[in-house]
């Protein structure tokens, strides 16, 4: 990793926040945000310092639905018993008993396995170049392997291109997306 | 009592209770018989007044309202299951008569309003869907079904048609249809609105709903009911 993820810790109890800080103040691949123990400010302050990664209490009293729209992997710090429905949205589990050395571990996973901030917030929906002579292929007809060839990529590369056009236009068959790309203009006829 | 009649559907409700929970139901009776006018009848009384077996009428619509709902072997054994090929006949004539052809009409009047390589674009897919619709229902129709009643009469029918991959058929045609709304909503040009548009995409959304509801029926009763009878047949050989 080039540079350490920022961390930003919400939670109530000091005894934690410096337990957690201390842990991973002697990893170089984290750097700790200075904490806070409550939500009050906490969109603000996202937006001020922008963290890689929140670690929060889902037993503090946050609006959810503001803390997802932060588009940040979230990590939910329990030490007692919550609900499953409120750990839903969370990317990962923390528990304060887990041993210190597996932290990491479960904060990398959590911000590998989120989409990333710049996908999450500012995406486009429009097709890039290359998604769009991808589609051009799969408009005429042509296999993923035989579009793989033409375009001098993995199969496994065309496959994901597939995924992001359909994610983009919303369509998933080959005949919608062959109405798309006449639509658009980017073949001539099916 | 199976826990399934404690938490959905009973006989013992008010039809109109049932169409309370969810109006879709009503879209069904035509195809089961019922008619309207049921006043605060029970299911069970509106049953026997049209001589559907009623615990068939509730696997159907329990399928048909709960997602999380799905019918025991032992409860499928043990319903009466004469008028599900019935049921489901008139239920492809309705897709392909009734709906498919009524939005065929209206996405023809939407592509007459496009620009002409357009419109016969969106004419063009909207054809396939139907032969593909069709198809499928064929395809149950001339082997599926034949081979149930083959089972259902007791005998050891030879050709077994289930390999035939249901998931890929309802599959595909689920997503066709939601491109179809999909090119409609945001890729038309937008000089081609007009409220018939906006009927027309919530006849697709209703006919998709519904064609969703049928698939379910199928891969939660139909099947498991052939698999059921199938495997009677082969422990009597």
């Amino acid at each position: 990793m080039e540079r350490p993820l920022r961390i930003l810790i919400v939670e109530p109890s000091a005894i934690v926040v410096e337990g957690l800080l201390s842990i991973l103040g002697k990893r170089p691949e984290f750097k700790c945000l200075h904490p806070l123990y409550s939500v009050g400010s906490l969109c603000d302050y996202v937006r001020k310092e922008k963290p890689d990664l929140l670690i929060l209490n889902p037993t503090l009293a946050f609006d959810a639905k503001e803390v997802l729209a932060l588009g940040l992997p979230l990590v939910a710090l329990v030490y007692q018993y919550v609900e499953k429905d409120r750990l839903g949205f969370f990317n990962a589990v923390l528990d304060v008993r887990e041993r210190s050395e597996r932290i990491p571990a479960v904060l990398q996973q959590a911000w590998s396995s989120a989409p990333r901030p710049e996908e999450a917030s500012d995406e486009s929906y429009e097709l890039s170049d290359r998604e769009i002579d991808v589609l051009k292929y799969v408009a005429q007809g042509l296999m993923n392997k035989e579009i793989a060839d033409k375009l001098n990529i993995s199969i496994h590369t065309v496959i994901s291109h597939r995924k992001n056009i359909s994610r983009k236009t919303g369509i998933k068959s080959v005949a919608g997306l062959t109405v798309y790309a006449i639509m658009k203009g980017y073949i001539a006829s099916a | 009592m199976s826990m399934n009649e404690l938490s959905f559907f009973s006989a013992r409700m008010r039809l109109s209770d049932l169409i309370s929970a969810n109006h879709n139901l009503i879209l069904m009776f035509p195809r089961l018989g019922i008619s309207l006018g049921f006043g605060d009848k029970s299911v069970q009384e509106v049953c026997e007044q049209y001589h559907l077996p009623v615990d068939f009428f509730m696997l159907i619509c329990n399928v048909y309202t709960f997602a999380q709902y799905s019918p025991s072997a032992d409860e499928i054994s043990q319903t009466d299951m004469s008028p599900l090929l019935p049921y489901l006949r008139a239920s492809h004539q309705y897709y392909l008569q009734g709906r498919l052809e009524h939005i065929d009409q209206h996405v023809h009047l939407l592509a007459a309003s496009l620009e002409e390589k357009f419109g016969r674009v969106l004419c063009q897919f909207f054809d396939d869907y139907i032969s593909e619709v069709r198809e499928h229902f064929d395809k149950e129709e001339a082997e599926v079904f034949p081979y149930l009643e083959a089972l259902q009469e007791g005998g050891n029918p030879v050709e077994d048609p289930r390999i035939y991959s249901y998931d890929e058929a309802h599959e595909s045609i689920k997503d066709k249809l939601a491109d179809l709304t999909q090119i409609i909503f945001k890729y038309l040009p937008a000089n081609a609105f007009s409220n018939d548009a906006i009927d027309l995409i919530f006849d697709i959304l209703q006919t998709a709903g519904d064609l969703e509801k049928h698939a379910l029926i199928e891969e939660k009763i139909l099947l498991p009911y052939i698999e059921l009878l199938a495997t009677h047949s082969e422990n009597v050989k």
